[in-house]
């Protein structure tokens, strides 16, 4: 397992905050889009691609590359925002997100945008897949040293094909497989807790025979030693339930399911007023939630 | 006259049976051999798909997913994005029927190249009734993009039809039958995908002239429904499609153009399946009268497989009238 250096960590989370950046730029030119999973997700995707993946922005289709299967598609702007950030394409291009003729559709296609391991928007299926790659790589190379990640969202572990995926990666204990859960407490319809409660949680996947951790989805150096503790578990699969701030990163969305689904100038209102919504995110990100004063941001 | 490469002196009474699933079972385990990336996976219907000689010859290659056909389209999916060439089964009402927007997204949409098997299509499944009787798969399967669509004649189209489709590079969907049905080709009759063959010539010196258009085991139906109408003084030839999708554009138009009407046969719902693709295509191109032979907008039920097939008006009498009616 690595281990982070501070500087590491700093990197990381500077890396992160501008990813946030472009999130909210590509979602408030989109005029459309998810904003809370996002924002919550941009720490772990970052650690993923800027310092836990096997992967080569150059040659994407490399063989050897570890996969990374995003099942709850509509969190797809931080994926495409790292992806651009990690050099698979450029980061201007994330101003075409959901736009005609564009790479970047409003769910991920994998034949349209290089990194892309799958397509996905309709949820639980994700996990499926992974499995079905772990599954092919073990008949491949029972040796192999890749790891097939899925990362999901915690609403989506509502649908039924979520646990038939998880009763045969129990069975086939898959310890190339590592999900990581965004668990973020919120969905379309309101909190998870209310609209349909899941707890509790850990041990369900207990059940299903996973290597169960908990951890918080912002702070770096806990998400890597649980991924690193993950690769090192023997004879069943991993899952990372991560503990995430929906918005996280601007305050005045923090938390809050009403930005589940809309972007930036779509959202509610009691806050911060639909036209300044983007400059207030984008401004507080700079700052970091105003605490770097500075005046020409 | 009967194509030449069938089997000699087909008849009601002497036709031997044989399920298409059989076929499909021999040419999995020879796919099976002939490329070790081929893997099996199926929903607790191992025998009864007849994936289990490749279950037995293979154990690594085979996934035994359980009762669980979204996942096992999903990680049929996974399992081609390493490389590997799935052959998913399970009975045609539930992969595709239940499992179809995973196919959709995970399969067509993706180009994946993945197999979809559905054993048990049609109402000859018999005893099991309504529920487990798919008539709507071809509709379904055929309205995605990037899916190949094929329903084999009988258990040696079956077996070739697996071999292409392990050499084709994308989704194909495979229907197949339970019941025995007549074994009307021989290993030496030829079978490409998407490609029509004409099964069975006219007589040229008869007036009237129909067109029968056939799928899946329905043509052994239309074989003796050709000959029927031909000892009755109207000339009629078959044409046997296989690959429902994509559909031979060219076979059928100039089919279309040597006939005065056409008559689809097909063990399905006549709205969106071969009937729903010819007339679809012959709109366009050559307008001409097509009497749709199938289930007519209903639910099949239980009974043995030969007199559902008769009920639901697909049987030799039935097809001889709709030939009758459509030239008068």
């Amino acid at each position: 397992m690595q281990y982070l250096t501070s500087q590491e960590v700093k990197d990381l989370e500077l890396k992160a905050n501008e990813i946030r950046q472009s999130i909210i730029e590509m979602l408030s030119e989109a005029g459309s889009g998810h904003t809370a999973g996002p924002l919550g997700m941009a720490d772990v995707l970052t650690l993923l691609y800027f310092g836990i993946l096997k992967h080569d922005p150059q040659n994407p289709d490399w063989e050897e590359r570890d996969r990374l299967v995003l099942s709850n598609g509509h969190i797809c702007p931080v994926l495409y925002a790292t992806l651009a950030h990690a050099g698979y394409f450029s980061v201007d291009e994330l101003l075409t997100l959901r736009k005609f003729g564009s790479r970047l559709q409003g769910h991920p296609h994998r034949q349209s945008l290089p990194g892309l391991e799958t397509s996905s928007g309709p949820l639980g299926s994700g996990l499926s897949q992974a499995v079905g790659m772990a599954l092919a790589e073990r008949m491949n190379n029972p040796y192999s040293a890749k790891f097939m990640y899925c990362l999901t969202g915690d609403g989506e572990l509502q649908e039924g094909q979520i646990w038939e995926a998880a009763f045969l990666a129990g069975k086939e204990q898959l310890n190339n497989l590592i999900v990581i859960v965004d668990r973020n407490g919120i969905q379309i319809d309101g909190y998870t807790k209310d609209v349909m409660p899941m707890e509790p949680l850990a041990e369900k996947f207990e059940a299903f025979n996973f290597d169960v951790q908990e951890v918080d989805g912002h702070n770096m150096r806990a998400l890597n030693d649980a991924i690193g503790k993950a690769q090192a578990v023997y004879s069943q699969p991993s899952v990372i339930i991560a503990h995430t701030i929906a918005s996280k990163g601007v305050d005045v969305f923090e938390r809050d399911f009403r930005w589940h689904g809309n972007p930036p100038g779509k959202g509610p209102e009691d806050r911060v007023a639909k036209d300044k919504q983007a400059e207030v995110a984008l401004q507080k990100l700079r700052t970091l939630a105003g605490t770097i004063n500075t005046h020409d941001v | 006259m009967f194509a030449e490469h069938l089997q000699p002196n087909l008849s009601p009474d002497t036709v031997e049976k044989s399920p298409t699933r059989n076929g499909y079972g021999d040419g999995l385990l020879e796919a099976g051999k002939r490329d070790e990336n081929v893997v099996a996976l199926c929903c607790d219907l191992t025998d009864s798909t007849r994936t289990n000689k490749f279950a037995e010859e293979f154990p690594k290659r085979f996934v035994q997913v359980g009762v669980a056909e979204q996942n096992l389209a999903s990680v049929g999916s996974g399992m081609a994005a390493l490389g590997k060439v799935p052959f998913i089964a399970s009975y045609a009402m539930f992969s595709p029927g239940r499992n179809w927007e995973q196919i959709r997204t995970t399969i067509a949409y993706n180009d994946s190249n993945v197999k979809i098997v559905g054993a048990h299509a049609g109402v000859s499944v018999g005893p099991d009734g309504a529920t487990h009787q798919a008539i709507e798969d071809i509709a379904i399967m055929r309205a995605l993009p990037n899916m190949m669509v094929i329903a084999p004649a009988d258990e040696h189209e079956a077996r070739k039809a697996t071999l292409a489709a392990a050499k084709y590079a994308g989704p194909v969907y495979f229907r197949l039958g339970r019941s025995a049905t007549p074994i009307v080709t021989t290993p030496d009759t030829p079978f490409e995908i998407g490609k029509a063959e004409v099964m069975f010539t006219r007589d040229e010196s008869l007036e009237k002239k129909v067109g029968i258009v056939s799928t899946g085991s329905l043509l052994f139906n239309a074989l003796m429904a050709a000959e029927a109408l031909q000892k009755k003084g109207i000339g009629a030839s078959v044409l046997h499609m296989a690959t429902i999708k994509p559909l031979d554009e060219e076979a059928l138009l100039s089919f279309a153009q040597e006939h005065d009407a056409l008559v689809t046969v097909e063990e399905h719902q006549v709205a969106g399946g071969l009937g729903g693709a010819v007339s679809e295509y012959l709109s366009g191109v050559h307008p001409i009268k097509i009497s749709r032979v199938g289930v007519q907008d209903q639910f099949g039920q239980s009974g043995e497989p030969d007199e559902l097939v008769e009920h639901y008006g697909m049987g030799i009498e039935s097809i001889t009238q709709a030939g009758e009616k459509v030239v008068q």
